[in-house]
């Protein structure tokens, strides 16, 4: 098994075409070393994610079976009911709670990554600039990341219980935790306190690795402030800031944790589709919450790959060079 | 090029065919009804407040070196519990041998073939109460041996009440009535009625029956149908509505659950509370952490008309299918289940017991004053529906009492269609 | 004092104002998580800024010692660092691979890492704890590496790739010019200038797996190869049906000051180290 996925992944030996490099001999190194540099990370994938998305995608084939016998037991046993799971979510009765989950999934995911990235590019700016306790600021930034999704979901729940902190803070006596538009502004707020730093972190990397005079030949051009910014920081970290945000996405379209604790089960106004999922595997039933998770993996995928094809050419390759003329003019000769 | 990437793929997902073909049922446990064979056993549950459980299985194991018991303890989250142990089932593994059910699952479970049908005659059920047994029931067969049990109270402010010179209600309306003289008291200021747990969670699935049950209502009639569109079932339904309308339930219990409730009653924020005995030791508590200690009494659960109906609470134990050594499983079944121990529950975790001679053993009345108005509240309460399906019955009960407590769909609307979807889900069976 | 000055004094506290608020909004519901544990479980609701009682009654509730916290605090430990260890070495490769070799399919690569990341984590459970039953990995710290390495994969692999791009080619060729192979002047050259990458990737992998639940949960039984995060789940409330909210927040404390104070010691350190000797 581990032979035939590792000659597998050796997809290029002795045909990879350089254009600039024209040596073959190399060349044919190069793949085959790809190869064996890559099949680790293939295989871990195949073994733990791969496996498990095939088991799922020809579960969603099958339904449980629901009758019950003469004595009373549950028949055993699957049936083959070819896409009936998928129309049942599309077209079944419980078809206006799917749509409301893909909105509610689609809602959160564009507000809470939209918020996260500009956050997370203000704290990194903050956080780049040399200051005596930079340190600490960056551990401080590492706090909401590191505490567990559990603990915080929890934390959130009693901030905003109807007697919280932030009632009393505020004065008022809203009912954060039941159903209703609130619910919706606690989940943001909650998943953007804990997530910003991941991107900010992420960025705040991607500034340092700018080598420091490029930013002074822009200051010596004349360049304020904002300029630095959008012409030169901005591109430079934008594959930082891209990865970041990718990730953020796919997280955050499978967002589960934090509305279940915070807000709690079955509420309209925060219910996502990796909820959905949960809800039918946890009443055992499988095929149609295989069904929920394959539309979902679809759906990611389409996003991702639409967002990759849109923004994101330097994350898929060819950009390199761009990015070397990008710094070139501050750095002529390394 | 192309080809190559498929190839890649290709490789990776016959790679991860092979893992599964190769695998899959090659140490599976087929179910046995036997309950034969002796050796060492696990037993799985939840972790519980005071390590009772852990203690029981010292005191087994003690005794039987042979047959030895591993504790597996479970996450407190009752989701999680059942999780964990329907995978265990799903993969048929023989890693849970006693289960410690919550008897809402017991169906659910038995009716699946998860747990193994246990001889009635070796357990000498007479000797529980007999709610308790019937929950671990099903089609007549025992699936479980009660070994905790649960029946809600009546907890109020005896101190306002001797003084707005009221009797403990028995009925919704008296209740109300009491409430109006209490909250006309200057030391009243503020208090709002009555609140119980209205959060969109198990709880609120509880409340609710217990509502319909104390208006003369069923949830699932003897037969299992459900009759929720009727005129018992609306009244009671209608008094937690009208309570949230009127005030006497205040606005943000909505958002309550069980630590909400107690934290309500203890911070003198309502007359009356619906909630389980165990609260009572922390109201009753001198530390300075209840502010209502020495100045509150319980009282049978008052109903809409007429006395009120418990829902039924409780764990049994129950033996998996595909555990092996059930000869051992079944005896430590009968050690963990046996007065001793279910007083050692009583004193350590104060979890209610399922034998009934421990309610009126004279020395455990002195410790527990409550017990005789728990077996009381016990012996009358209803199981909440015994179906297959109770998670997805548990859950659209909630999605349609809470729109009704919200005030999104009126309760008679809300009951209808609460009907119609719990003919689809018990129907089937 | 002229219109400049204080134009620049202005300027000059402008990041220290950010600096300021950053911290503030990072930190106060941390504050106000610390300030929970360290109430009294009995007055552990209470709104005032201060617990009004100082109490290390929750804390001492976590370390009792049917808890096993500690244990689990170790192999939360050593589940996070192989997984740490293991995401860098093999992401590491992988990304060099990807960045810095000419192969076929290497958009086919990417994609499926990706791919990967998009299957929501709770459905993977039940075929994986199958496959571990079978396997006979239930209990042991492979069966939670593995899953929590296979999360962490497909952020390390296109973060490092990321950053190795950035790096000039020209660097590595110079270094060959001198003699060295590819893989070494990756090494000595790439890696330290990308290392603020690098350790980005670590902390944020650490961190992953260190709060990994569901997988930890669901793939052991034994109490002494639990991890935090499952210890954390089986607090029990102040009564049966209650959340165990004081114990929690004491946790939430004790699972993220050490991870942060360690990072704040490491990464002094580590960047230090490896930039010099990538200046060298």
């Amino acid at each position: 098994m581990t032979t035939e996925a590792e000659t597998a992944a050796v997809p290029t030996s002795g045909q990879a075409r350089g254009p600039r490099r024209r040596r073959s001999p190399q060349a044919a190194a190069a793949a085959r070393l790809a190869g064996v540099l890559v099949s680790p990370t293939l295989l871990v994938l195949g073994l733990v994610v791969v496996y498990p998305i095939v088991a799922a995608l020809r579960q969603s084939l099958f339904t449980e079976g629901q009758g019950v016998d003469a004595d009373g037991f549950v028949v055993e046993g699957e049936q083959f009911t070819g896409l009936g799971n998928y129309a049942d979510v599309f077209a079944g009765p419980a078809a206006a709670r799917f749509w409301n989950a893909v909105w509610n999934t689609t809602f959160f995911t564009t507000t809470t990554v939209v918020l996260e990235a500009l956050l997370g590019v203000v704290m990194a700016l903050i956080m780049h600039r040399a200051f005596r306790g930079r340190g600490l600021v960056r551990a401080s930034v590492l706090v909401p990341w590191a505490i567990p999704t559990a603990v915080s979901a929890l934390l959130w729940r009693w901030i905003f219980a109807s007697d919280g902190v932030v009632n009393a803070m505020l004065g008022t006596q809203v009912l954060w935790s039941a159903d209703g538009a609130p619910a919706k502004l606690a989940v943001i707020v909650a998943e953007v306190w804990k997530t910003a730093p991941f991107v900010g972190l992420l960025v705040l990397a991607g500034l340092q690795v700018i080598p420091r005079d490029v930013f002074e030949a822009a200051r010596v051009d004349g360049a304020n402030a904002w300029q630095r910014f959008a012409h030169i920081t901005l591109p430079l970290v934008r594959p930082a800031l891209l990865v970041a945000v990718l990730f953020r996405m796919l997280d955050s379209l499978r967002m589960f944790d934090l509305p279940f604790v915070l807000i709690g089960q079955q509420k309209g106004s925060v219910e996502t589709l990796s909820m959905l999922a949960w809800q039918e595997a946890t009443n055992v039933r499988y095929g149609p919450a295989a069904a929920y998770a394959t539309i979902m993996f679809c759906y990611v995928a389409i996003v991702a790959f639409a967002f990759v094809k849109l923004l994101g050419a330097d994350l898929l390759g060819e950009a390199r060079s761009q990015a070397r003329t990008a710094r070139k003019p501050g750095k002529a000769v390394a | 090029m192309r080809q190559r990437n498929r190839l890649a793929i290709a490789a990776v997902l016959t790679c991860t065919a092979a893992l599964t073909a190769g695998c899959g049922g090659s140490s599976t446990n087929e179910p046995s009804a036997a309950l034969e064979g002796r050796g060492p056993i696990t037993f799985v549950a939840g972790k519980d407040e005071e390590n009772v459980n852990p203690k029981i299985v010292e005191a087994w194991n003690k005794a039987h070196p042979d047959e030895q018991v591993r504790f597996i303890e479970l996450s407190s989250s009752a989701d999680d519990q059942r999780q964990q142990m329907v995978q265990n089932a799903q993969t048929k593994s023989d890693a849970f041998t006693v289960l410690d059910l919550d008897n809402v699952w017991t169906t659910e479970f038995a009716a699946n073939r998860w747990i193994s049908e246990l001889p009635r005659e070796q357990f000498g059920v007479d000797k529980f109460v007999p709610t308790t047994v019937e929950t671990s029931l099903y089609r007549d067969r025992l699936y479980g041996v009660p070994a905790t049990s649960d029946g809600a109270m009546l907890y109020f402010r005896e101190d306002l009440l001797a003084k707005a010179g009221v009797q403990p209600p028995t009925t919704w309306e008296e209740m109300r009535q009491a409430c109006d003289k209490v909250l006309a008291l200057p030391e009243a200021a503020g208090m709002s009625c009555f609140a119980g747990q209205y959060e969109k969670y198990e709880g609120l699935t509880v409340n609710f029956a217990e509502a319909v049950h104390g208006a003369g209502g069923v949830v699932t009639d003897p037969n299992g149908k459900p009759q929720v569109n009727t005129p018992e079932a609306k009244r009671g339904l209608d008094a937690l509505v009208e309570g949230f309308r009127a005030g006497t339930i205040p606005r943000d219990a909505i958002t309550f659950k069980e630590t909400e409730t107690r934290r309500a009653f203890m911070d003198g924020k309502i007359v009356f509370s619906r909630a389980w005995p165990n609260q009572y030791s922390h109201a009753a508590k001198n530390d300075g952490s209840s502010g209502v200690a020495g100045k509150f009494d319980v009282a049978p659960l008052p109903g809409v008309a007429g006395p009120g109906v418990s829902s039924l609470g409780g764990h049994s134990l129950a033996i998996s299918a595909f555990a092996k050594n059930k000869a051992t499983a079944v005896d430590f079944i009968k050690f963990a289940t046996a007065p001793e121990q279910q007083r050692l529950r009583l004193d350590q975790g104060s979890l209610a017991p399922t034998l009934s001679e421990l309610y009126d053993d004279p020395s455990m009345q002195a410790k527990y004053p409550y017990l005789p108005l728990l077996k009381k509240s016990i012996e009358g309460a209803e199981p909440r529906p015994r179906v297959i399906k109770y998670g997805e019955v548990t859950d659209v009960i909630q999605e349609h009492v809470y729109a009704a407590l919200r005030g999104e769909k009126p309760s008679d609307q809300a009951l209808a269609d609460l009907q119609a979807r719990l003919q689809e889900l018990t129907g089937q069976q | 004092m002229s219109s400049s000055t204080s134009a620049r004094s202005w300027k000059r506290w402008v990041p220290h104002i950010g600096v300021a608020v950053i911290v503030l909004y990072c930190l106060a519901p941390f504050y106000w998580m610390a300030a929970t544990a360290f109430r009294r479980p009995s007055d552990q609701f209470d709104l005032s800024p201060l617990p009004a009682v100082w109490s290390l009654e929750n804390f001492r509730a976590i370390f009792a010692p049917d808890v096993g916290f500690g244990w689990a605090l170790l192999n939360s430990f050593v589940v996070a660092s192989v997984t740490t260890l293991l995401t860098l070495v093999v992401g590491m490769t992988t990304a060099y691979a990807l960045a810095r070799l000419r192969f076929r399919g290497k958009n086919a690569v990417l994609a499926l890492i990706i791919a990967c990341s998009m299957f929501p984590g709770i459905s993977l459970i039940v075929p994986l704890l199958k496959l571990f039953t079978d396997i006979g990995w239930i209990n042991t710290y492979q069966a939670m590496v593995l899953p929590s390495l296979s999360f962490a994969l497909p952020l390390a692999v296109w973060n490092l790739t990321t950053f190795f791009r950035q790096m000039p080619v020209e660097l590595e060729q110079a270094a060959m010019v001198d003699g060295c192979t590819p893989g070494q002047a990756f090494r000595k050259v790439i890696v330290p200038l990308a290392a603020p990458g690098v350790f980005t990737t670590a902390i944020l992998t650490f961190i992953m797996a260190w709060n990994e639940f569901i997988i930890a949960l669901t793939m052991v039984n034994d109490k002494e190869m639990q991890t935090v995060t499952v210890a954390i789940s089986k607090f029990v409330g102040a009564q049966g049906h209650e959340q165990p909210f004081g114990t929690q927040m004491a946790a939430g404390v004790i699972v993220t000051v050490p991870l942060v104070v360690a990072v704040l010691i490491f990464q002094r350190r580590i960047i230090a180290g490896l930039t010099s000797g990538g200046l060298k």
